[in-house]
């Protein structure tokens, strides 16, 4: 060892004499050695290199570092309220705003950037094509027979979607009704002149029926010999099938001109 | 230069060198300490502290519409490469026939949010068909930072898998021992790559990017450590499932009324 220490050299000179000019030589070099690898072990390479712990710290600091491009639910709201209002409302309350508008924390920081508005028709089916893999229930589309061509957001407001949408129309469900009356006498008579409808029609059409017209009297308000209508064929209910309501016989929806 | 005196000034030189060198680190190394010191103490953002947290997912079967809004929002968020379609988190569509074989197929999500499927099946032919939503299942007992041999991966306090890129060779050893495929190799870093729960967003008090994007709320992200999470009721009021639990990784992904035939 003693060999090895530089300083021994100059203290034991007797010592040191004896030992051959090779080995001294060689010490030098051994010693150049040790303190170019402590040197570089301890001192040249990073400690955030060797320490586990540090390379850690230091992933997790760069992980966390990480820029967000997603806001974040409710954040929204602090400017766009009315909208944000309506939707925690609607079929829609489940939806985060950045489901459909993409990353918009950009947006928070500088309005004039404005986050991506889905307009078109080919948006909407990602959620509400029909696949059989989806849930029951879910509400789903055909999106080539469901209105072809039309933006979604022309009948429906994302922000407040309504489900399957009530007909206002009759004909929506009974074409074959409204076709045959659009050529008869009685083309320009409204259904609900006839039929009262009760609004849980459209929910439960089997169970909740329209009204049909109860009394003779109904028709008569044309058809009857007191009746000032000058379009309308007259008959006398006194004595034309009075056991009969007149529908019994005649079909309303297509009445011919006997 | 004889010999002698090209070590002799060789010897000088590497001295003289080094105690400069020497200085130098000892300045920076002091610096990089006080800043670990303070790390340890003052964690990466403030007010916020690991120790206390442990993270976890649910997945609710049931409401997942395979949509892959999660999947394109990770995709933004985490800057993840579109070519060749990886991605941190994936839906995978299950069709089990009636004649009880299973078809197992990714959904794909362009830009703009149409889904495209490889195979489809007739439907007359379908038993039973739903969506599964999958990502890094963030094991408490991950195989992947095991066979790491760098140490590149390893577990946050918080319970999240993170991989340092800078110390990643892209061996892809950990992308072989994953048994839930849930790692892949960044083309652009060169690098594995994975779900890193957005941990990012996490430490600041937000959702994941999927999470947050989720329109039937099918993904419920939550604190282990916590009572009131929203995890720890889904877990109270849920059959509760993971992925291959045979292979004691001990996932923190929890499925709620999970199909037997999910792999």
């Amino acid at each position: 060892m003693s060999s090895l220490d530089p300083d021994a050299a100059g203290k034991a000179k007797a010592i040191f004499g004896k030992v051959p000019e090779q080995l001294r030589r060689l010490a030098v070099v051994a010693v150049v050695l040790i303190v170019a690898i402590v040197a570089l072990r301890y001192y040249i390479i990073p400690p955030s290199l060797i320490e586990s712990r540090l390379h850690r710290q230091s992933t997790v600091e760069r992980e966390t570092g990480k820029t967000i491009k997603f806001a974040s639910a409710g954040i929204c709201g602090d400017c766009h309220d009315d909208v944000s209002k309506k939707k925690s409302a609607g079929f829609h309350k489940t939806l985060s705003c950045e489901s459909c508008h993409g990353p918009a924390l950009k947006h928070t920081e500088d309005p004039d950037v404005k986050p991506f508005a889905p307009r078109e028709r080919k948006f909407c089916p990602a959620c509400h094509a029909y696949d059989p893999s989806r849930p029951t229930g879910f509400p789903q589309i055909n999106p080539v027979l469901h209105n072809p061509l039309k933006p979604c957001i022309t009948c429906h407001n994302p922000h407040d979607p309504e489900p399957p949408r009530i007909p206002r129309e009759c004909a929506a469900c009974h074409a074959g009704l409204a076709r045959i009356k659009a050529v008869s006498p009685h083309a320009l008579i409204e259904c609900t002149t006839c039929h009262t409808v009760p609004e849980r029609h459209k929910q439960s059409p089997q169970s909740v029926r329209p009204t049909k017209p109860q009394t003779r009297e109904f028709c008569g308000q044309c058809h009857g010999k007191e009746s000032k209508r000058v379009d309308a064929p007259k008959v006398d209910l006194s004595t034309h099938g009075e056991r009969y309501l007149c529908w019994q016989c005649h079909y309303p929806h297509l009445p011919g001109r006997t | 230069m004889d010999k002698r005196e090209f070590l002799k000034k060789g010897a000088i030189l590497f001295i003289s060198a080094s105690g400069v060198v020497r200085h130098l680190e000892r300045s920076t190394t002091a610096s990089a300490s006080t800043t670990s010191a303070s790390t340890t103490q003052k964690p990466a953002v403030p007010g916020y502290d690991p120790a206390s947290h442990y993270y976890g997912m649910g997945i609710d079967v049931d409401r997942c519409i395979g949509c892959g809004r999660c999947v394109e929002a990770c995709t933004v968020e985490n800057d993840v490469p579109r070519e060749p379609s990886y991605a941190r988190t994936w839906v995978e569509r299950y069709v089990i026939k009636n004649d009880k074989s299973v078809v197992v197929d990714r959904i794909e999500t362009g830009e703009g949010g149409e889904r495209k499927f490889k195979e489809v099946v007739d439907e007359a032919d379908i038993l039973r068909t739903f969506f599964i939503p999958k990502l890094c299942n963030h094991c408490a007992n991950p195989p992947c930072v095991q066979v790491c041999p760098v140490g590149a991966t390893f577990s946050t306090e918080d319970g999240a898998v993170i991989v340092d890129e800078e110390r990643c060779i892209g061996c892809r050893y950990c992308i072989q021992a994953c048994p839930y495929g849930a790692r892949f190799l960044n083309p652009r870093t060169k690098t594995a790559d994975k779900c890193t729960f957005c941990y990012h967003r996490v430490v600041k008090g937000m959702q994941p990017a999927c999470v947050e994007v989720c329109p039937t709320q099918a993904r419920i992200f939550g604190d282990l450590r916590s009572k009131a999470s929203r995890l720890v009721r889904f877990q109270r009021v849920n059959k509760i499932h993971v992925l291959k639990p045979h292979l004691n990784t001990e996932p923190k992904v929890y499925y709620a009324d999970l199909d037997g035939e999910v792999r």
